[in-house]
C-alpha cells in the first residue's frame, strides 16, 4: 500500500496569494494513499527540505507529492531530499501550483480548485510511479577522428593535448585533406601549406595521436562511452615502418601517366606515389590500378631500388578492432561533378577549370610550378571569367539548393592575386550575390574591386562555346547595365558547389548520425548543440556538418574536441533512468520502435521463450539500450502491440493523470 | 481576372522562385533584339508591371527555344512567361495577327513546316 | 441571455506539453503574470511524440472537452524528430475524431517554443474561446464517468 505524503508550498505569497493552500493541502490529504498533508512558506528552504526528510522517515512514506513551483526549477532538489531521506529520488513528483496556477490566475477561488486537482493529478501519477535506478557505463579514453583534414587534425590535436588518446582514420595516403591542395587562404593571404604543414607534423609526432592513413572505417558498434569500431587499413604494397619517404621509387617507377589526382589530374604521377612532399606519413603507395608488377606480374623496379627494402608486393588489407570512447565525424567535402552544367563547357575546353584546379594552377608546387597557364596551350591568359555560384543555390535538380558559402570570398582571392601577380589581365567576377559576412571578409571583397580592379558584374554567364582559335566566347548578362555581354576570354573559372563527401553517407549509417537531404550531418541542436550529433557520443567536425571556411571549420573543430574531452574525462557516465524498455512477452518483433528511434538505441535479437505447453519457441524481440535511449517516447506509441513503454512517463501513468484531470 | 494573375495561371509559373541571377539573359540568343529581356519579363510579371510587356515586340522576338527554361537554377522557367504574355496579348479581341486565309500570300517554300506551326501559334489565337 | 449560459459552461481542456519548449513556455507565461483560463490542465511529457493517442480519447472518454497538444516547433525537436512523427500522428488522429463527431476545433496542435510564453498564453485563450462556444462534448464520453 502507497503511503504518500503531500507538501503544498506558500512561496512567500507567490502561490499562497492567490491560492488558498490551507484548503489545497486539506482537499489533498483526503485523496486515497495520502497519509500526511501539510503546506509550509518556502518547501525549497533548508527548514522546508527537512521538513520533507523527517515525514518521509517518521512516516515511512513511499511517495512524495510537492505542490510548488515548475519542475523544471526544483525537481532535482526535491529529488535529492528524497534520496537523502532514504527514498528513491523517482518517487516524487512535482504539481506546478506557481507558474501554472497560481502566477496566471486572479480569482482565489478558481486558482485554489485548479490546485487540488494538479495535486491530485501528480498523486495519481506518484501511486505509479516505480523506483529507478540510474545506470553507468564505463568510458574508454580514446576517441576516433574520422576524416584527416584540418578539420580532423585540429580536433585530434586539442584532444590530444589534454591528455587523451585519438585515432585518425584517413582514406587518403597522407593527411592534410583540401587545405594541401589550396594555395592562400582569405582573408590574409597565407599560405595554405605554410599553415598547415606544422600542425601534419604535430599529429604526426604527437605521441597520443595515432594516424592511420589509407584506411577506412569498416563497422561501429557499442554505444556511447564503448564504441568499437572495425578499421580497415588498405593494402599500399609498402611497408609503413620500413619506408623512408626518400622517394626514390617514385622516380623510377616506369609507369608514368597515371593521372595524378592531387593536382585534379592535371599533371600525371607514377604508379608508386607520394602526394606531395609533405605528405603525413611520409610513405609511399602502389596505386593497384596501374602497377605492372601488380597487374601483370613482371616490372618490379620499386622493389630493386628500395634500399630499405620497404616494398612488398604481397601485403593484404588488415583489419584493426579497437574501442573507443567518442566518435567525431570530419568527413569533409567534395567540389560537385559539373556533368549537369553543359552550358559552361567544362568537358569541351581544358581552359575551363573549377576554382580547386585554378588553386593547383597557382600553387608552386603545382602542374605549373606556380605559373598561371592556361592548361590547353600554356600561354598567359590575358582575360579571365570567374562565375559564381556554378550548382550552388540551384533548386532545379542539377545543382545543390544551398549555398557553398565559401565561393565569394575564394573567387575574390582569386581574381585579386591574379591581379596583383599579373596587371595585365582583364579579370571579370559574374556574381548574383556577393556573401561576405566574417570578419575583414566584405573589406576583403572591397579591396578586389578597390584597389586591384576586378570587374564585379552582377549577372550570370549563359553559355560558354570554344572557338576554334582556342578563345572562349562567354555569353553574358549585366543586369545592372541591362546588357548582354560576350567576352573573348581566355581562360573560365568556375565556383563549382561544394558537396558532402560521399563517403559520409556510409559513415552517417554505421554511427546510426541522421543526415539532412543534403547529405550534411545533422547537429543535436541547430544553434546550442551545434558540434554533437543527436546520436549520443557522437560529434561533427568541419563541412561534414554545413558548408565552412577554414577559420570557421578549426572553430569547430576545438568546439568540437572539447565536447570529447568533457565526456573522455569522466569515468562513468549516469544515463537517464527516464527510458523505453519493452516487455518482450508482449513484443511481436515488427521493427515498428526501431524505425522511428533517432537514436539507433533499439536492436532485435532472437530469444527463447518457454511456452505453455513446455515447448520452447525462439521469437525476434525489441532490446532497448538504457545507455542510448534519451527518452522521447517515439518507440512507445510507435508499437502496435503496447509492449514499449517509458519509465517515468508510462502509458499507465499519463492515464491516471488525464483520469484525475477528468474527474 | 487581373493581367498579373491571369499569367501566372496561363504560365504556371511561381516568379517568387526567381533569385535574379540573370542567367536567363545571359542565355538569351535574341537579347540584343528584345527590348524587354528574360529577366525583366520575370521581375515585372512579378511586380504587376504587365502593360509594357504586352505592348511591346518583344513578345514576338522571344524564340521560344526554351534555353531560359532549361538553365534556369531556380526552375522558374522565363520562356513560359513570355509565351503566356503573349497568350494574354492575342487572346484579347481582334488581336489576331494571322488569319489561315492569309498563310497562302506568305507561304514560302523554303520556310519548313515547323515555323507555320509555331507561327500560328505564337501569332494566333 | 446566450452570454450567461456561456458563463456558467467552463469547459474541461487538457493540454499535454513537451517538456524541453512548451511546457517551458507555459512556464515562461507564468512567469510573465500572462492570463489564460484555469480550464486548462497541462500533462507534461517528454516529447510531443510520447503522445499515445489513447490518451487523446481517453480525456474525451472522461469528459474533456477539448484536448490540445503542444510541441517543439519542427526542426526544434530536442529529440530531432519527435514532433514530426506527433504532426502525423495528430492530422490523422484528429480527421477521424472529426468523423467520429468530435469537432476539429476541440482538437489542436501548436508549436510553442520555451521563448513563446505569449503565444502559449494567446493560444490558450483562444482554444478556450472556440471550445467554450462549441459547449459540451458529448460524443465518445463514457456516462459511467460522468461527474454527479
Amino acid at each position: 500500500m502507497h503511503r504518500i505524503g503531500v507538501f503544498v508550498c506558500h512561496c512567500g505569497t507567490n502561490i499562497a496569494g492567490t491560492v488558498d493552500v490551507k484548503a489545497v493541502a486539506e482537499a489533498l490529504g483526503k485523496e486515497p494513499g495520502v497519509v500526511s498533508s501539510v503546506e509550509y512558506q518556502y518547501m525549497c528552504s533548508e527548514a522546508g527540505q527537512t521538513l520533507i526528510k523527517d515525514a518521509i522517515k517518521n512516516l515511512k512514506l513511499t511517495g512524495v507529492v510537492i505542490c510548488s513551483c515548475s519542475p523544471r526549477m526544483h525537481e532535482t532538489t526535491f529529488r535529492r531530499t528524497a534520496a537523502a531521506a532514504g527514498i528513491n529520488p523517482y518517487m516524487v513528483e512535482i504539481a506546478n501550483i506557481r507558474e501554472q496556477c497560481s502566477w496566471i490566475h486572479k480569482d482565489k477561488a478558481t486558482a485554489t480548485e485548479k490546485a487540488i486537482i494538479l495535486g491530485r493529478t501528480a498523486i495519481a501519477k506518484v501511486t505509479l510511479n516505480t523506483p529507478l535506478t540510474s545506470m553507468e557505463s564505463p568510458v574508454t579514453k580514446r576517441a576516433l577522428v574520422i576524416g584527416g583534414g584540418i578539420a580532423g587534425i585540429q580536433t585530434a590535436l586539442d584532444i590530444a593535448e589534454a591528455g587523451f588518446e585519438v585515432d585518425i582514420v584517413e582514406k587518403n595516403s597522407t593527411i592534410g585533406g583540401k587545405m594541401t591542395q589550396i594555395d592562400k587562404t582569405f582573408p590574409t593571404l597565407d599560405c595554405a601549406a605554410c599553415i598547415l604543414t606544422p600542425k601534419m607534423v604535430d599529429c604526426a609526432q604527437n605521441e597520443k595521436i595515432n594516424i592511420y592513413s589509407y584506411s577506412e572505417v569498416e563497422s561501429v558498434s557499442g554505444f556511447v562511452g564503448n564504441f568499437t569500431a572495425k578499421i580497415k587499413k588498405k593494402a599500399r604494397y609498402v611497408d609503413a615502418a620500413k619506408c623512408t619517404g626518400c622517394g626514390v621509387c617514385t622516380e623510377k617507377c616506369p609507369m608514368k601517366n597515371v593521372p595524378n589526382e592531387f593536382n585534379l589530374g592535371m599533371n600525371n604521377r607514377r604508379a608508386i606515389y607520394i602526394p606531395f612532399a609533405q605528405a603525413v606519413p611520409k610513405v609511399a603507395t602502389i596505386d593497384a590500378d596501374y602497377c605492372n608488377m601488380l597487374k601483370k606480374g613482371k616490372c618490379g623496379v620499386c622493389a630493386k631500388v628500395c634500399t630499405a627494402g620497404a616494398i612488398d608486393y604481397k601485403q593484404q588489407d588488415e583489419y584493426v578492432e579497437r574501442e573507443y570512447g567518442a566518435i567525431v565525424a570530419a568527413t569533409g567535402y567534395n567540389p560537385i561533378s559539373l556533368e549537369n552544367y553543359d552550358e559552361f563547357a567544362y568537358s569541351q575546353s581544358k581552359d575551363v577549370i573549377t576554382s580547386l584546379e585554378f588553386e593547383r594552377l597557382t600553387n608552386a608546387a603545382g602542374p605549373t610550378s606556380g605559373q598561371l597557364l592556361r592548361p590547353s596551350d600554356g600561354q598567359h591568359p590575358h582575360t579571365i571569367v570567374f562565375v559564381q555560384c556554378v550548382g550552388s543555390r540551384d533548386t532545379s535538380g542539377c545543382g545543390k539548393p544551398y549555398c557553398s558559402k565559401i565561393c565569394c570570398m575564394y573567387t575574390a582571392k582569386h581574381a585579386m592575386l591574379t591581379r596583383d601577380k599579373y596587371p595585365d589581365t582583364d579579370v571579370y567576377v559574374f556574381y548574383i550575390d556577393v556573401r561576405t559576412p566574417g570578419k575583414n571578409f566584405d573589406e576583403f571583397y572591397r579591396r578586389a574591386v578597390e584597389e586591384y580592379g576586378v570587374h564585379y558584374i552582377k549577372g550570370m554567364v549563359g553559355k560558354v562555346s570554344p572557338r576554334a582559335d582556342g578563345k572562349l566566347m562567354v555569353q553574358a548578362s549585366d543586369l545592372i547595365a541591362n546588357e548582354q555581354l560576350h567576352i573573348e576570354a581566355d581562360l573560365v573559372v568556375l565556383a563549382a558547389a561544394i558537396e558532402p563527401d560521399k563517403s559520409a553517407r556510409s559513415v552517417a549509417t554505421m554511427l546510426t548520425a541522421s543526415m539532412d537531404t543534403n547529405d550534411f550531418f545533422t547537429e543535436a541542436h541547430p544553434k546550442l548543440r551545434p558540434v554533437e550529433s543527436p546520436t549520443a557520443g557522437v560529434f561533427l567536425s568541419g563541412v561534414c556538418q554545413g558548408p565552412k571556411d577554414i577559420p570557421e571549420t578549426v572553430a569547430q573543430a576545438s568546439a568540437c574536441a572539447a565536447k570529447v574531452i568533457g565526456l573522455l574525462a569522466k569515468d562513468k557516465l549516469t544515463c537517464n533512468p527516464c527510458v523505453a524498455h519493452s516487455n518482450e512477452n508482449l513484443c511481436n518483433g515488427c521493427s515498428a520502435c526501431e524505425k522511428v528511434c533517432p537514436y539507433g538505441a533499439i536492436t532485435y535479437s532472437d530469444k527463447e521463450f518457454r511456452m505453455p505447453d513446455r515447448t520452447v519457441a525462439i521469437r525476434r524481440v525489441a532490446l532497448v539500450n538504457p545507455a542510448v535511449c534519451q527518452g522521447c517516447g517515439a518507440c512507445t506509441v510507435a508499437c502496435p502491440s503496447g509492449a514499449m513503454d517509458l519509465f517515468g512517463f508510462s502509458n499507465k501513468q499519463i492515464m491516471a493523470e488525464v483520469d484525475a484531470i477528468c474527474k | 481576372m487581373d493581367k498579373r494573375e491571369e499569367i501566372l495561371r496561363i504560365s504556371g509559373v511561381d516568379v517568387r522562385k526567381c533569385m535574379r541571377c540573370g542567367k536567363c539573359s545571359g542565355t538569351c540568343p535574341n537579347y540584343d533584339e528584345m527590348e524587354y529581356h528574360p529577366h525583366q519579363f520575370v521581375y515585372m510579371v512579378e511586380t504587376g508591371n504587365i502593360e509594357p510587356l504586352m505592348n511591346s515586340k518583344s513578345i514576338y522576338k522571344c524564340l521560344s527555344c526554351f534555353a531560359c527554361a532549361d538553365r534556369c537554377p531556380r526552375g522558374v522557367e522565363p520562356a513560359k512567361v513570355v509565351e503566356a504574355v503573349r497568350l494574354a496579348v492575342i487572346r484579347q479581341k481582334g488581336q489576331n495577327h494571322l488569319k489561315a486565309s492569309q498563310v497562302p500570300d506568305v507561304l514560302d517554300e523554303d520556310i519548313p513546316q515547323q515555323a507555320f506551326v509555331s507561327a500560328f501559334r505564337k501569332y494566333s489565337k | 441571455m446566450q452570454v450567461n449560459e456561456n458563463k456558467e459552461f467552463r469547459p474541461l481542456i487538457v493540454a499535454f506539453c513537451c517538456n524541453w519548449c512548451s511546457y517551458a513556455g507555459a512556464d515562461l507565461a507564468g512567469t510573465n503574470r500572462m492570463n489564460y483560463p484555469a480550464d486548462v490542465k497541462i500533462i507534461r511529457v517528454p516529447c510531443s511524440c510520447r503522445v499515445n493517442p489513447m490518451f487523446i480519447l481517453r480525456a474525451f472518454q472522461r469528459g474533456a472537452d477539448g484536448v490540445i497538444m503542444c510541441g517543439c516547433h519542427p526542426g526544434d525537436c530536442h529529440y530531432t524528430s519527435g514532433n514530426y512523427f506527433a504532426r502525423r500522428r495528430m492530422t490523422l488522429l484528429f480527421s477521424m475524431l472529426d468523423f467520429l463527431g468530435i469537432e476539429k476545433e476541440r482538437t489542436r496542435v501548436e508549436w510553442v517554443s520555451a521563448a513563446e510564453g505569449a503565444k502559449f498564453a494567446a493560444t490558450m485563450n483562444e482554444f478556450v474561446e472556440t471550445v467554450t462556444k462549441l459547449g459540451e462534448n458529448k460524443r465518445l464520453e463514457d456516462l459511467r464517468c460522468k461527474k454527479q
